[in-house]
């Protein structure tokens, strides 16, 4: 009796301790703060690659007392449902949660619910529109990880065949301009080869609506009518004028998959995570290379980051571990060993990132490649709580005609139809 | 108990001598009633405590759920933020005005159809085949129920590449012999039965062991009977084997329906977005469920209202069987007059 008792006490009075402690260090709040020097368990749950395994390792090794549990969901999508369900339930999460960028746009508006990670030590750590896309309010709610610059990769062979220029540094300058200057070299070449310029319309319009400032809402989040966006109507329309150069393939189908070993198509939006699917489903066909080039500027496709969610029991400890994993050493590392592409200024420019070509790609030095086209981006789009409901709207209206056979005409009005039923306004 | 019963026993005026301490003190007429009682009750109660753990974690799991699905669907209920305003009846007026849940209805019931007819009527004739005398019969038996043992994702993603648009093995086949590709990932009928052959695929061969269990408990004598009448083979069959398995068919009929009814896993996997094609071609209603719950719009009341909507619509075809049924059991007098 007295022994439990005593011990209870002295468990109390510690746990008073780190509180008080965890009140001085810190003004955010929210846990417990990090427990005194005693054994911290930090579990981190990452999707696809992160390519954290090493790094890991050598966490631990730095900091003794620290165990780190690594928890992969197999892909985003399965990592998506398990973050929404521990938000919700409120626990059950792991202490720093991979987020994927898209997946701000629902959960910026329950931004209360993940650590502050605002640090004036890392600012200029990251590119610009990276931090700006997981900031609301001045608060950042997580440390960007990989980010996905856009180039085109391109069949040299088929090029050849149509007459165009093979050498990336002359495709680049082919393709430099707009989205019509790339359309337009398209048609020369699926005039001249009876084969498809780009594989679907559904993935070059992500590519397209990535470049808009505001998409589908105003700063405030307030949803545009579809049918008053008049920058989404024209891209469709655009897509539309080159509906008979598009491979009419939806992205990651299996007909898509089955194309690049049956010439399917010529050209495709490629970030570099693209590379390694790419590749995977093309084995053995010669020919792909990457140019250094984006229509209408530079895009960004996907990337995530590292966030904290304020139900963990060790958020000084996850910060610290998070803030640690997206420094441009380890990011460079995570480079090497998985090809996630850095988001970090500093990483971009070392010797890692700027030394690395792959081979499948005509020895491309896409490490030069994708620094350059990171630098060119300008915007990232702004992504409120109503951007995947309208954005799935535009992407079927899209799909139906590109892959189904339906007017395009009358498949804007069943978009059209289709948004009002959403019952945004 | 005997312990205390006994102050009772010793003030009672008419009770027995006292028997000697070593034996047992015989029951008084009170004791016997008590008693009585108490085994009546026991044999009456009994039962049911045996019976009740079931419903217990029916109350928890199934029942309380069901009832706070209801509650949820009255608000205004966000999947992160939990309970908003009470919001009436307006998120089933928004899925009932919403095309895409006729959609959904029109596309749950053909999959339904085009899945359970084919599947039971397959599965009564595999079930024949296996009762008759075959080599190495357990092997058949065991064959049959392979393709249960595989997951429902597994499967989709074999018949994915069955039928893909244009690399698929079906549409190379057909233009192989020069007849026009089909569109499965467009034509909602052609998807519907790309769907209803993935459930096939997987639920015909565990229908037919029910099906052969069933015909192996018809008695032998009846088909003796039918053979010295003089019938063949196919009129036994029509009018031995498939009056006697009525009970089974039944049976058979209502766990598929409403399996069928809460299709999930083969339309979502039947393409990568899983959302059941650009104009909801396949989108079933756990799909649309599960679209308006955890898609973008995070909408549990959305999503419950559509719960419940599926739950009465279950419980609706429910009353058609269980109607069907008691007409069939009533005319299925044959059946019972051979007994």
């Amino acid at each position: 009796m007295k022994f439990t008792r005593r011990t209870a006490l002295a468990a109390s009075a510690a746990t008073a301790a780190t509180a008080a402690i965890a009140g001085c260090s810190s003004s955010s709040g929210g846990g417990d703060g990090g427990s005194g020097g005693g054994d911290i368990e930090l579990t981190v749950a990452t999707f696809n690659e992160f390519g954290y395994e090493d790094l890991f390792a050598k966490y631990e090794a730095e900091n003794p007392g620290v165990t780190i549990t690594h928890k992969k969901a197999a892909t985003a999508d399965d990592a998506r449902a398990n973050l929404m369900t521990g938000l919700a339930a409120g626990s059950g999460l792991a202490d720093v949660e991979g987020v994927e960028v898209g997946w701000w746009a629902e959960l910026l508006q329950y931004a209360d619910v993940f650590e502050d990670l605002t640090d004036p030590e890392l600012e200029g750590r990251w590119l610009d529109w990276k931090v700006e896309a997981a900031t609301v309010d001045g608060k950042l709610v997580g440390y960007g990880t990989d980010i996905g610059p856009e180039a085109i990769a391109y069949r040299a062979d088929l090029f050849e065949k149509a007459g165009l220029p093979t050498d990336r540094t002359e495709v680049a300058e082919l393709l430099t301009g707009d989205w019509e200057t790339y359309f337009e070299a398209g048609r020369q070449f699926t005039e001249a080869t009876g084969i498809p310029w780009f594989d679907g319309a559904g993935g070059t319009f992500n590519g397209m609506v990535q470049q808009l400032t505001h998409p589908y809402e105003t700063a405030d989040g307030t949803p545009v009518p579809l049918a008053e966006n008049a920058d989404v109507k024209a891209i469709y329309d655009l897509l539309v004028e080159y509906k008979d150069i598009s491979g009419g393939m939806t992205q990651w189908e299996e007909d898509w998959t089955a194309s690049f070993q049956s010439d399917g198509f010529a050209t495709m939006l490629c970030p570099p995570w693209m590379m390694g699917p790419l590749s995977g489903n093309a084995d053995g066909v010669e020919g792909w290379d990457i140019a250094d080039v984006f229509p209408g500027g530079g895009g960004n496709w996907g990337g995530s980051y590292l966030a904290v969610p304020s139900q963990g029991k060790n958020v000084e400890e996850a910060k610290k571990l998070a803030a640690w994993l997206t420094a441009p050493a380890q990011q460079a590392a995570a480079f090497a060993a998985v090809g996630a592409f850095p988001s970090q200024l500093e990483a971009l420019e070392s010797e890692e990132v700027t030394s690395s070509v792959n081979p499948f790609f005509n020895d491309a030095p896409v490490g030069e490649i994708f620094s350059e086209r990171a630098t060119a981006i300008e915007v990232q789009p702004f992504m409120g709580p109503n951007f995947f409901v309208i954005n799935t709207v535009v992407a079927d209206a899209i799909t139906r005609w590109d892959g189904d056979g339906v007017d395009p005409a009358e498949s804007w009005e069943q978009a059209l139809t289709a948004y009002d039923e959403l019952g945004l306004a | 108990m005997t312990a205390s019963t006994r102050p009772t026993t010793s003030s009672e005026p008419s009770g027995p001598a006292p028997a000697p301490p070593s034996r047992r003190t015989p029951a008084s007429p009170a004791r016997t009633a008590r008693r009585s009682r108490l085994a009546r009750l026991d044999m009456r109660v009994t039962p049911y405590v045996f019976v009740s753990p079931f419903f217990l974690l029916f109350f928890l799991v199934g029942l309380f759920p069901i009832l706070y699905t209801a509650w949820v669907s009255l608000h205004d209920w966000d999947l992160i933020r939990g309970q908003g305003d009470f919001v009436g009846l307006a998120n089933f007026e928004f899925v009932l005005g919403s095309d895409n849940f006729y959609k959904a209805l029109r596309n749950t019931f053909s999959i339904f159809l085009l899945s359970s007819v084919p599947q039971v009527i397959a599965a009564i004739l595999i079930a024949y085949v296996l009762d008759a005398n075959l080599r190495a019969k357990t092997f058949w038996r065991m064959g049959v129920l392979v393709p249960f043992i595989v997951a429902p994702v597994a499967v989709s993603l074999i018949f994915t590449k069955i039928f893909a648009d244009q690399s698929g093995l079906v549409n190379n086949v057909l233009m192989g012999v020069g007849l026009p590709a089909i569109e499965w990932h467009s034509d909602a009928l052609a998807a519907h039965f790309a769907i209803a052959t993935m459930v096939n695929f997987r639920w015909t061969g565990y229908n037919a062991l029910i099906f052969l269990a069933a015909m192996q408990a018809i008695p032998r004598e009846i088909y003796e009977a039918a053979i010295i009448d003089g019938t063949g083979r196919m009129r036994r069959f029509l009018h031995v084997t498939v009056p006697m398995l009525r009970p089974t068919i039944i049976f058979v009929v209502i766990t598929s329906t409403i399996g069928g009814l809460q299709i999930f896993d083969e339309p979502r996997m039947f393409d990568t977005g899983g959302q059941g094609g650009a104009s909801r071609q396949w989108m079933t209603m756990t799909m649309y469920l599960y679209e308006l719950g955890w898609g973008p719009q995070i909408s549990f009341g959305r999503a419950s209202a559509v719960a419940w909507l599926l739950f009465l619509i279950i419980i609706a075809i429910g009353i058609l069987n269980f109607l069907i049924t008691k007409r069939i059991a009533h005319s299925g007098g044959p059946a019972k007059g051979t007994r």
